[in-house]
């Protein structure tokens, strides 16, 4: 049974024979070899369809890393079951439509296969993973494949654009999703799902619950391309078309649709989900489909119309959470939304892949996508015509195509929220149905936008780069079947709600239902006057009237939404705050000039220390074992004290060695009246080479610009050096007044003879107790011995090199 | 004793001082080494006084290494007047 992990891999291991399949055998279409992949997923998952149709879920576990409790958990239930039905099912059919769409000598098509398969194996992680970790290990696995396969024609600046776009939005919401997920399993004491939607109502109360909510939902939010971080599934556009169809309608940005869905009944508690699912969702909606109709890219129009129709399954997701709110919820009419969620995304993906693969089919066979050039191909694409009609219709919620059903539910949904009253839902509640209701209206114009500016009209022949044509049967198999499922479910829908929407919203609403048979909710077509069926005729008459009278409005329409587009601010942070201006940030301070990183750290460190020491309270004073003063010693500082002025004020270079020079002899003064004559004697002798080198490097100074002039007085540096030295002063201070432990010196003063056979206690401790420290300044020593010579003789030999050149 | 010992020493510094000052001031880089070469010298004469002040023996080979670096250093800075160079190249190589 350990198949049902395996199969989540499959994809990826047949992605490692694509090169060879393409190298070796060059005249099959290397598709021809994909096509098996997800056809046999789908068939394996159709075998889950029976038990899991009844209620029953399936897990098979495979421990990944067992110590940290993350696995492999292939989990299927309901929802997981649909999604993964929809990734192979559709998957298949795109792997068919693109072998006929890209030219098997002109294209990669060994990448393009490789990152599908890995994209297809990421999709099913996502959907069947019950382990948080490893939910996010697909997740960013969908991000990084989606990036590939939109930047797949990496020689075009706008597919680049678009792939780098993507990535980052979708993987900024990865990284907050993941925030998310640590939350939860820190609140739950697990990384399985099933186990965190069991305690679930345990988490209301916790501090951080609202926190992991919204960090999850932004993931959510950026993968299905809600408001306002829809912006990067436009551009996305640049995709090959298959690509398209399968991960910016059907499959991808659903990853977020099933992450609300699954995370439903862990959050559904929380009014804050409810507000920002179904409000944010509502926006998108209206949103995506105020804009579908201002575009001239038929891709455009789709995915403006994707980003409105996941806003619409993301709104009845938040409504079907009120469920949890309401006392015998199965009884309520609230029991729809949920249901009505699963049931559209099912439509969708059925109407909306026709609708981009038939897209691809017109840019292929007329050379455009755009559609003020296109017109009038209704009798040369006779089967594009149809299905393109039978998408569009469905997609506007018509009759008898499977949108109708879904958006008269969503309809009713959206209508039971007025009897709402939690959580301020009273107040606003009569805006729902409105809103729905106008972006429904809008929806229909660009549908009818899409199909009929495409199709009818008159034929621009000199506008097209070539003639056109219908397309190959072989490219036109998978529309048509999806096409026709789109009127197959219009048909037969209880069959299909039975069999797969039950089941998903079960998992959705596990606390209301026991099994899927509970769910008592019956499709049908007609179902009475009721109000929601006078809403759809009142969007029908009202979109009709708005599309004839398209070209009148449509020159307001385009000038007024150039104020609102969020690409302006999506490249405004891009270039702007995050190119140049972070850049030039960075210059401000990143000057190249060492004065200034000196400055910087000699201010921070006194600030640092000062404020310790007086917030700690650890300055302290005492005199308390002090030594007398002697009148030497006051000379010998007066002496010291004249050098270090000399060195500072000097107007010369030479003054300033010769003083250092003299502080130096000084300090070895002070070694012989502390009693060190062998540190006195080597500060001698360093004392007087470090001097001899200082005036070697003054010798060398160039000619030119050797300009003797006193340092310049600056007020900054003059306060960085004394704070430097108020620091040096009070830590010396307080650590003289304070002394915690009592000195080790006895024990070598008392060893000195007896364990090391030595009479200099200073030798003996850098050669005998404390040796190593000898050992390795030996090897400072010989290092720099090193470099002084290598950087003097490599330099000469190179000069040589030049001189033998020339 | 001590006490001739002490005005010594307050005599020496203050010569110091005077050196240190011809030092810091002299016009010419030759005044300033003949300072400091002096300076050597009256260090010895301090390291000595110490020593005697002390009543030990260690500090006598600093007196020994002053002498051969004032040596040496004076010598050096000599060379480098005379002739803007201290080690010369060898012509051979």
């Amino acid at each position: 049974m350990l198949l049902q992990v395996v199969c989540l891999f499959i994809p990826l291991i047949a992605a490692i024979f694509m090169p060879f399949l393409f190298k070796k055998i060059r005249n099959i279409h290397t598709g021809w070899f994909v096509l098996f992949v997800p056809l046999f997923l789908a068939i394996y998952y159709a075998t889950f369809v029976p038990s899991i149709s009844k209620g029953e879920t399936a897990v098979v576990q495979f421990d990944w890393i067992p110590s940290l409790g993350i696995s492999f958990v292939s989990y299927i239930d309901g929802l997981s079951l649909l999604f993964s039905l929809l990734i192979s099912g559709i998957g298949a059919l795109v792997v068919l439509y693109s072998i006929f769409y890209l030219n098997r000598k002109k294209e990669q098509l060994h990448n393009f296969y490789i990152y599908l398969l890995i994209f297809m194996s990421a999709m099913l992680g996502v959907v069947q993973s019950d382990n948080m970790i490893t939910l996010y290990l697909f997740w960013e696995l969908t991000s990084i494949s989606s990036f590939l396969l939109i930047g797949y024609w990496y020689n075009r600046d706008k597919s680049r654009f678009g792939a780098l776009k993507s990535m980052m939005i979708t993987v900024a919401g990865g990284m907050m999703m993941l925030g998310g997920f640590v939350l939860l399993s820190l609140m739950g004491g697990t990384f399985s799902i099933r186990s965190i939607i069991e305690q679930a109502p345990l988490f209301a109360t916790n501090d951080t619950f609202v926190i992991a909510l919204v960090l999850i939902l932004l993931g959510a939010f950026t993968k299905s391309a809600q408001f306002p971080f829809y912006i990067w599934l436009p551009d996305a556009m640049e995709a090959p078309t298959p690509v398209s169809a399968y991960l910016h309608s059907a499959t991808m940005v659903k990853a977020g649709i099933y992450l609300v869905a699954r995370f439903t009944p862990v959050f559904a508690l929380s009014e804050v989900w409810i507000w920002l699912v179904a409000g944010i969702g509502l926006l998108t909606l209206f949103w995506g489909s105020f804009f579908a109709v201002k575009q001239t890219d038929l891709k455009g129009i789709l995915a403006f119309s994707t980003v409105s129709q996941l806003g619409l399954i993301m709104s009845l997701l938040g409504v079907g959470a009120i469920a949890y709110h309401v006392n015998d919820a199965a009884d309520t009419v609230f029991k729809y939304a949920s249901f009505a969620a699963i049931f559209h995304l099912i439509n969708h993906a059925t109407f909306k892949g026709s609708l981009f693969m038939i897209a691809g089919i017109v840019d292929h066979e007329t050379g455009t996508r755009d559609i003020r050039k296109l017109g009038g191909l209704m009798s040369i694409m006779p089967v594009s015509f149809t299905v393109a009609l039978i998408g569009s219709f469905s997609m506007a919620g018509l009759p008898p195509f499977n949108g109708f059903l879904s958006k008269e539910m969503f309809l009713t949904a959206m209508l039971s929220v007025t009897e709402f009253d939690l959580f301020n839902f009273s107040t606003w509640a009569p805006l729902f149905p409105i809103i729905a209701w106008v972006a429904s209206v809008f929806t229909f114009v660009y549908s009818f936008y899409f199909v009929f500016k495409t199709f009818t009209g008159k034929l621009q022949e000199n506008e097209l780069p070539t003639k056109p044509h219908e397309a190959p049967i072989g490219m036109l198999i998978s529309p048509v079947i999806l096409a026709s499922l789109v009127v197959t479910i219009f048909f037969i829908p209880n069959l299909v709600t039975d069999t797969f929407v039950k089941p998903a919203v079960m998992a959705i609403q596990p606390f209301l239902y026991s099994s899927p048979e509970d769910v008592h909710i019956h499709v049908s077509a007609w179902h009475g006057f009721s109000p929601e069926l006078w809403m759809t005729l009142g969007i029908i008459v009202v979109g009709l009237l708005l599309f004839v009278t398209l070209s009148k409005w449509q020159k307001y329409y385009n000038t007024l939404p150039e104020q609102f587009t969020l690409n302006r601010l999506y490249d405004f942070t891009v270039n702007e705050l995050l190119g140049s201006w972070m850049t030039r940030f960075s210059g401000l301070y990143m000057t190249g000039s060492i004065r200034n990183y000196l400055g910087y750290m000699f201010t921070a460190i006194p600030i640092i220390v000062i404020a310790t020491l007086f917030i700690k309270n650890a300055f302290v004073v005492s005199f308390e074992g002090a030594s007398p003063i002697h009148l030497y010693q006051i000379i010998l500082i007066f002496v010291l004290v004249i050098g270090t002025i000399t060195t500072v004020y000097a107007r010369s270079r030479i003054t300033s060695i010769i003083a250092l020079g003299a502080v130096g002899y000084t300090v070895s003064l002070f070694f012989v009246i502390f009693n060190a004559p062998d540190l006195a004697l080597t500060q001698l002798v360093i004392e007087t080479i470090s001097v001899a080198l200082f005036l070697l490097a003054f010798y060398h100074l160039p000619k030119f610009q050797k300009v003797e002039e006193r340092t310049r007085f600056k007020f900054g540096r003059v306060f960085i050096s004394v704070g430097v030295g108020v620091m040096v002063t009070l830590v010396a201070l307080s650590a003289h007044s304070q002394k915690l432990v009592t000195s080790i010196a006895e024990y070598y003063k008392e060893t000195v003879y007896s364990l090391a056979g030595g009479g200099n206690i200073v030798n003996v401790i850098l050669v005998d107790y404390r040796g190593f420290d000898t050992l390795f300044e030996i090897a400072v020593l010989a290092i720099a011995g090193i470099a002084i010579y290598g950087m003097i003789k490599l330099r000469m030999s190179r000069k040589e090199k030049n001189h033998e050149s020339k | 004793m001590i006490y001739f010992i002490w005005t010594a020493i307050v005599i020496i510094a203050l010569s110091m001082v005077a050196l240190l000052y011809r030092v810091v001031k002299g016009p010419t880089p030759s005044d300033r080494v003949i300072a400091l070469d002096s300076l050597g010298i009256t260090l010895i004469c301090l390291v000595a006084l110490f020593t005697i002040l002390v009543e030990t023996s260690f500090f006598l080979e600093i007196i020994l290494l002053l002498a051969i670096l004032s040596f040496i250093g004076t010598i050096a800075f000599s060379k480098f007047i005379e002739k803007g160079d201290i080690i010369t190249r060898d012509d051979s190589r």
